[in-house]
């Protein structure tokens, strides 16, 4: 049964779930965002309570349940693979914060 | 004669139709409710009332030739539309409810906005949402929050909180929303107006800036399930520009004159009924499901029983997926960019500057759910579970038509209660996440107020692809009740 109360524990066996700086300051890299000091400590608490309530689906037997990418049946989408036109490039580099040259504009990426 | 802002879709198409006001004087009428109420609602992100204006002179000029000639008039021609602002129209700016797009301008249209556009429909601006419609109250946009007409010291609900307020503020007859987890059900049971999710794959998403691509479902806001059919029957079917929308036929909605349900089964699922739910909720829900009845239809118990489990997997889906999708937006082709000699740090400052607190909340679940090591024990295991809550749908959809549920465990709430505590917020998602994850159609119509004055909302669930069984159930519905004809005292 659900409750809008989540104290309940729906699982003994998993343990609180407590994320440390050291794994927000792990995934905002993966994730390529940069946070403050004060948005890494509430993400930590945050995301930490977030996956302890989420840790309820592992009391959950899931042995030979496929998984569910999508809800429609599985189907190939192909199409004629014949040439039409494209967006007009200005149109496309319009919305860039720099151009040259009718291309996109980037710092370095090697040294 | 009612005030031209006041009518329904329907009422103003044939009003249209046989010449007894123009499209400009219908779109005139809504820009003066807009301007009237807008700097209360904040319903919108943009207007675009000149182009509005252009659209309906040209409706006009077009039903004026047609009539000469005898030619036939598309369906919605000189119908002011509002849409929600993370669907793509060329030319409008499009911001997502993002800082990173503020200045955004799209080169292309979404296939729902431009099959409207062929339609006839005339576009009054561009509505508030939750930033990338992550939220459920609209407090989550970059450019303020919207009031509910209602109450404005409550929340419109959310994600498509500003297409909810302003059909129920009278500022338009209809609006479009986008549903990946209760977006347009939620905002449509909170500000008292008709709301249709539509099935997975049913209406091409095209143009819909992406968030959960397995569970984004566009929608619509009328303040009749029959205004919701109307725009529902123009956007359906099938898209090439859109992989996954279905080759389904669309079948014509007919919505009869006589309410009469016999022959409906309807469901209705214990485990939607809930410790600590708003009684007046509950009773209203169930009184509904009375009436139904009384209609004709025949109502049984039905069981969802992975109900529970629906939360937290759709909060280790839709992360996931939002972190994947939100990826492209780094500062280089579009958005805003900080810049920095590397281009790694562009990247870092760009993304951090650029989204709001509750991206970034999802976009660290998403990543984390989706990392090394924790990836079978999150995400794989959330899309097992996944599975077994479309099974929980497949087998009560053998024995019933519909399945009637709340929409929320609650009316609308107040503004900043939920504001420091994210799960909190999450579980106003409690009843609408189990359609999204079965990709299944919903529809959400007032069937009461509380206390407070605040509406109670209803929501239907059916089969894939049987959105119209919704339409008829609850346009039966709102032919023997007056639930959805109220007005909120501001805009009345």
């Amino acid at each position: 049964m659900i409750s809008l109360s989540r104290s309940q524990s729906a699982v003994g066996i998993i343990t609180p779930m407590k994320l440390t700086l050291a794994e927000v300051e792990h995934i905002a890299q993966l994730a390529r965002l940069e946070l403050t000091t004060a948005e890494k400590e509430l993400y930590r608490q945050q995301l930490s309570a977030i996956l302890d309530y989420a840790a309820r689906l592992q009391a959950l037997d899931t042995s030979g349940i496929p998984p569910t990418a999508s809800v429609l049946p599985p189907r190939s989408v192909l199409r004629e693979d014949l040439p039409r036109p494209g967006l007009p490039i200005e149109d496309v580099l319009r919305n860039a914060a720099q151009t040259e040259d009718r291309q996109f504009r980037v710092p370095p990426v090697l040294e | 004669m009612t005030a031209l802002h006041q009518l329904t879709a329907r009422e103003a198409l044939e009003g249209l139709a046989l010449g007894k006001f123009s499209s400009m004087e219908l779109t005139r009428a809504c820009i003066r409710q807009i301007d009237r109420l807008e700097p209360g609602v904040r319903a919108f992100i943009t207007r675009t009332s000149e182009q509005a204006l252009s659209q309906a002179l040209a409706a006009d000029t077009f039903r004026a030739a047609a009539r000469q000639s005898g030619q036939p008039v598309p369906p919605l021609l000189g119908l002011p539309l509002v849409v929600k602002d993370i669907l793509a129209m060329a030319g409008v700016r499009c911001t997502c409810g993002s800082r990173i797009l503020e200045h955004f301008v799209p080169p292309y249209t979404a296939t729902c906005v431009q099959r409207l556009l062929d339609a006839g429909v005339v576009v009054l601006g561009k509505s508030n949402t939750d930033e990338y419609a992550m939220g459920s109250s609209t407090e989550n946009s970059a450019y303020g929050r919207t009031f509910n007409p209602w109450d404005m010291s409550r929340v419109p609900g959310g994600s498509s909180g500003g297409s909810a307020a302003a059909v129920a503020a009278r500022m338009t007859p209809v609006a479009l929303g986008t549903d990946t987890g209760g977006s347009v059900r939620q905002p449509a049971s909170y500000c008292g107006v008709t709301g249709i999710k539509t099935t997975y794959g049913r209406v091409s998403r095209y143009g819909l800036v992406a968030y959960g691509s397995s569970l984004d479902s566009v929608g619509a806001f009328g303040r009749t399930a029959e205004d919701t059919a109307l725009l529902f029957s123009v956007m359906a079917g099938h898209d090439p520009l859109d992989a996954t929308s279905m080759d389904v036929p669309v079948p014509a909605i007919k919505l009869g004159d006589t309410p009469d349900l016999k022959g409906l089964r309807v469901g209705v699922p214990r485990e939607y009924f809930i410790s600590g739910m708003q009684p007046e909720v509950e009773n209203g829900v169930k009184q509904a499901v009375k009436q139904l009845a009384a209609l004709g239809a025949s109502v049984r118990e039905v069981h969802l029983p992975h109900t529970e489990y629906a939360l937290p997997v759709y909060y280790l889906i839709a992360p996931a997926e939002a972190s994947a999708n939100l990826a492209r937006y780094d500062g280089i082709r579009f958005g805003e960019r900080k810049d920095a000699d590397a281009i790694w740090e562009v990247f870092y400052r760009t993304r951090g500057a650029g989204f709001g607190p509750e991206v970034k909340r999802r976009i660290m679940l998403g990543t984390y759910a989706l990392s090394a090591g924790y990836y079978d024990a999150y995400y794989g295991q959330a899309q097992k579970v996944r599975t077994l809550i479309k099974r929980d749908f497949e087998t009560a959809f053998q024995s019933v038509d519909v399945i009637a549920t709340p929409v929320a465990p609650t009316t609308a709430f107040r503004a900043g209660e939920h504001s420091n505590d994210p799960l909190a917020m999450y579980l106003e998602d409690v009843f609408t996440l189990p359609c999204n994850l079965a990709g299944v159609p919903g529809l959400a119509f007032p069937v009461g107020f509380d206390k407070a004055g605040l509406p109670v909302g209803m929501q239907l669930m059916g089969p894939h692809f049987r959105e119209d069984v919704l339409f008829r159930t609850a346009h039966a519905y709102q032919q023997v009740t007056d639930w959805h004809q109220r007005v909120p005292e501001l805009a009345k």
